[in-house]
């Protein structure tokens, strides 16, 4: 056990945006699943075994009579797709875990996956440990919002109109950080302009996997310029 | 509720697979121990800002640019979120302060 207590302490500022968006818009799936008749423990339950954001959102509406699993898996593929991609970035340091993978490929949710991509390991921590007590701590989050929300089964008594912008924040605050690294500048821009390119043509309801797969195709168009720059990068 | 308990259940393991499988395939594709090509060594490194970028453009889907108030509480609530980080580099500090401004702006302002 050695080692996790200093992760866990080391990993928690870091998590403390996630904290924040994790618990408002886990309040909030908990009050829409309770507005369909569920208790807090189901709730709970969701979010212990699925732990998806959007994926929980969407997943309320399943519980009707009459749905068809081919719909509930085929309705999860189009929402969670993205994810196919995530892991790509993540398979070295993954596969150096052990049986922990298994959780890490598990919490791979946006946020916690910006923040392993993007997060330096503190001096004096074991990495490994570092990155699950992000995952771990990510998802407890998640299941106190959710359990709160089920618990009171309507919103916050004050109002907590745009709270959850703290989402929009963290990313935006990643961006920046990675921004302040050049080599990262070209694939950022190709993401923010395939993404704007293709909310224009599909919609706000179906443009991310176009997204992905048109940042994907310019980043290979542009292979030979970004590794050149990147080799640069790391002579200097 | 809407549907029995074993329905409920049944719907949440088949959520919860689904999510997990599409987490799990590049793991399954380059297993341990399986050299990674340096394709998707390339893609690996430069898929993570051009994905952030995404997210924040994922994150504002929904802001109605053409009717009132035309995206400016997002618009001015982003803008303070950069300025700030790029001055003070605090993580904590830009969130939390973006995040009271946004709520003030939308609440109390537009």
């Amino acid at each position: 056990m050695t080692g996790y207590k200093i992760a866990f302490k080391k990993a928690f500022p870091y998590t403390i945006p996630v904290l924040t968006g994790y618990l408002f818009i886990g309040i909030a799936f908990g009050v829409m699943y309770a507005e369909k008749g569920y208790s807090a423990w189901w709730a709970v339950l969701m979010s212990l075994l699925v732990y998806a954001g959007s994926g929980q959102y969407l997943a309320v509406n399943f519980f009707v009579p009459g749905i068809s699993f081919a719909q509930v898996i085929f309705m999860t593929l189009m929402v969670n797709i993205r994810h196919v991609f995530y892991g790509l970035s993540l398979l070295d340091k993954f596969n150096k875990m052990g049986k922990k993978r298994w959780y890490m490929i598990f919490g791979l949710t946006d946020e916690t996956y910006s923040l392993l991509c993007t997060t330096k390991v503190p001096e004096g921590v074991e990495e490994d440990k570092f990155l699950f007590a992000i995952a771990l701590m990510d998802q407890s989050y998640w299941i106190i919002g959710s359990a709160i929300g089920g618990i009171l089964k309507s919103v916050l008594p004050f109002n907590a109109e745009g709270i959850e912008f703290a989402m929009t924040a963290l990313f935006v605050v990643i961006f920046v950080e990675q921004w302040m690294d050049a080599k990262n500048r070209v694939p950022a821009v190709i993401g923010v302009v395939c993404a704007v390119l293709c909310l224009q043509i599909f919609g706000s309801g179906s443009f991310v996997f176009p997204t992905m797969i048109l940042s994907i195709l310019v980043l290979f168009a542009t292979r030979k310029r970004l590794e050149k720059e990147r080799e640069v990068e790391v002579c200097q | 509720m809407p549907v029995s308990a074993t329905t409920s259940l049944l719907i949440i393991l088949a959520v919860a697979v689904t999510t997990f499988a599409t987490r799990a395939v590049p793991f399954l594709i380059f297993p341990k121990g399986k050299p990674i090509p340096k394709t998707i060594e390339y893609l690996g490194k430069v898929l993570t800002p051009a994905v952030i970028g995404m997210l924040v453009v994922y994150c504002l889907k929904d802001t109605p640019v053409a009717a009132a108030p035309h995206g400016i509480p997002e618009l001015i609530a982003v803008l303070a979120v950069v300025i700030l980080h790029v001055w003070k580099r605090n993580n904590l500090l830009s969130i939390g302060a973006g995040t009271v401004l946004y709520m003030f702006l939308v609440q109390a302002v537009f």
